[in-house]
């Protein structure tokens, strides 16, 4: 069983290192993703912004937008990967892999960390953006911080088992492109941009119990101080529960036989 | 062990209500060349898929490198290397990172691994593309690349799905020398081909894949048997010569239309300097002279009712038509 694991572990880092030179040679292609919140953030701050912060300043509202966008880069990114994981299918590559007495989940693992470190490094270059525009976390402590960077693993992970199962579902890169967009149109209706309260009241239940307000009003208050409530649990029951549902839902379509 | 590299019997797969293999027995002894011939959709590809690990069979049994396919696919897999019809190699990293991907995953040490790399980039003459990313490769090239990646490794089985669709005249003839060296060195090859005249060069044994079972197996000398024998042609262009060639060769048979002569042979000297001989005897001379031995051509047909390409005699030309056609449709 050990051996396993170590066969495991070694063609899964063999197929991350792949994963991680295609992202290293097309730098383009995860910049590219990186534009949405990036766009957002500087489009509701400085166009929105006035408006948006209802009077309490542009600061405030940089304040209150800032971990919504850091959430909705990890959404973006998936994109890239349920893109990337449709279009590796339909290589022959994967076809090979399946022929090769290599460990069998490798080909998802060595996908699934890649996307999740893309993931880490995409959030810490729009957070960079955030600070520059005057984000500053304040009161945080050194185990805040952790808390904070766990969090943004554990959601990374989850929606990139998501991602990789819709990848697999989809016919080709286009098919994958349309059936991620709802992980870059849920923060959209999150509390990222406006307060669960400004929505009107049959909405708001829907908003506040979707993956991606729990886990930016955690973010909120490790980063900020503010009141996270049971968020925290729900943001990590959630997590678990996406990994799980995505890791089995891409087994069970990796397993089947290719046409 | 058997001797046998494949084994295969009563192999069966449907796609929906489509049967693609109706019951296929396949026996490969362990280093020849095995060839599955037959027209596109035959269901050779589906072949090589199962044999290969890649798609489980509907029903019948398969041992590949001694292994049951079904219990223990990994084994099979450690044994075999597979190269399929369509490219599979990385076309965003080049192709030394594509050979040392594959280095990796057979678990070789770094510095063996590409010193592998190097010496197969080198053997499929890509060494001057080593460093450029795989998609900007002509198909010839993808085509060694793949087959190098194949070979990273040592597999004892080799599967090649259609190895030589889509190639040049010249990348055809550096896949056959590729063929014939992995046997040299003690490797089994089972190859699907299109092309009779392919499988006639390389295999040692032949079997015709047909409306999803095997019609016909054997050495491309025994299906050359289960045909009427090859005839010489004598042709002429003046009636009167024609006529007192006919009487001289009463057992040719005669078309009055076209002033020719076929007179049963098996394509020898002696039997040809025979026919000379008595032309000469009778004093009159043909105009033409051609020598028909059957070829896997007429097999096919026999088989399969079906002309599968181009005449054998217009060779090469016609060949590469068919391959840029062939081509062109795996392409849509």
């Amino acid at each position: 069983m050990s051996s396993q694991l170590a066969l495991a572990v070694r063609d899964s880092s063999t197929m991350l290192r792949r994963n991680l030179l295609h992202a290293r040679r097309y730098p383009s292609l995860t910049l590219n993703l990186l534009l949405t919140p990036v766009m957002l953030l500087l489009l509701f701050v400085y166009v929105f912004g006035g408006a948006m912060s209802g009077g309490a300043g542009r600061s405030a509202y940089v304040a209150y937008l800032v971990p919504g966008i850091l959430l909705m880069t990890v959404g973006s990114t998936v994109i890239g990967t349920a893109v990337s994981m449709a279009t590796d299918m339909n290589e022959g590559i994967v076809a090979r892999f399946r022929t090769m007495a290599i460990h069998r989940d490798s080909v998802l693992f060595g996908r699934v960390a890649g996307s999740v470190l893309q993931s880490v490094a995409s959030v810490v270059l729009v957070g960079l953006v955030g600070a520059a525009i005057g984000f500053r976390p304040h009161g945080a402590t050194a185990l805040e911080w952790l808390a904070a960077f766990g969090l943004l693993v554990l959601f990374s992970l989850a929606l990139t088992w998501i991602a990789v199962g819709m990848g697999l579902g989809s016919p080709n890169a286009e098919a994958a492109s349309n059936a991620a967009m709802p992980l870059i149109l849920l923060p959209m209706i999150s509390s990222a941009f406006v307060p669960l309260h400004s929505m009107p009241g049959w909405f708001q239940p829907v908003a506040q119990y979707q993956p991606f307000t729990p886990a930016i009003e955690t973010l909120r208050g490790l980063l900020l101080g503010t009141h996270v409530g049971n968020n925290g649990w729900i943001a990590l029951v959630w997590c678990l529960a996406l990994t799980v549902l995505g890791y089995r839902w891409s087994r069970a379509q990796f397993d089947r036989d290719p046409k | 062990m058997t001797g046998l590299a494949i084994a295969a019997s009563g192999l069966r797969k449907s796609y929906g209500d489509k049967t693609v293999l109706n019951g296929v027995d396949l026996a490969v002894p362990a280093g020849t060349v095995f060839a599955l011939l037959g027209p596109n959709g035959a269901g050779k590809t589906t072949a090589v898929k199962i044999l290969s690990t890649l798609v489980r069979p509907d029903a019948g049994q398969v041992s590949v490198g001694g292994h049951d396919l079904a219990t223990h696919p990994q084994q099979v897999r450690a044994a075999i290397g597979v190269t399929g019809q369509f490219s599979a190699v990385d076309g965003l990293i080049t192709g030394t990172e594509n050979m040392l991907l594959m280095a990796d995953l057979h678990h070789l040490p770094k510095a063996e691994g590409r010193k592998v790399a190097a010496e197969l980039l080198a053997r499929f003459d890509l060494t001057g593309a080593a460093d450029k990313p795989a998609s900007t490769y002509s198909g010839g090239m993808k085509r060694r690349l793949d087959i190098a990646m194949t070979l990273v490794g040592n597999p004892r089985i080799i599967f090649l799905d259609e190895p030589t669709t889509g190639l040049d005249p010249r990348s055809r003839h550096t896949m056959w020398q590729v063929i014939r060296q992995l046997v040299a060195d003690g490797t089994t090859v089972f190859l699907t081909t299109q092309y009779l005249e392919e499988a006639d060069e390389l295999a040692d044994r032949i079997a015709v894949l047909h409306g999803g079972t095997i019609a016909a197996e054997g050495t491309a000398a025994e299906l050359k048997r289960l045909v009427p024998g090859g005839h010489v042609r004598l042709r002429f262009t003046d009636p009167a010569t024609h006529r007192t060639a006919a009487a001289a060769l009463p057992e040719a048979a005669r078309d009055d239309d076209a002033l020719t002569l076929d007179v049963p042979s098996d394509g020898s000297q002696r039997a040809l300097r025979s026919v000379l001989d008595r032309l000469d005897a009778t004093g009159v001379e043909a105009d033409e002279l051609t020598v028909h031995t059957p070829d896997l051509d007429d097999v096919f047909f026999a088989l399969t009712g079906a002309p599968a390409l181009p005449a054998q005699s217009t060779a090469t030309a016609a060949q590469n038509t068919a391959d840029q056609t062939a081509a062109e449709e795996n392409a849509r």
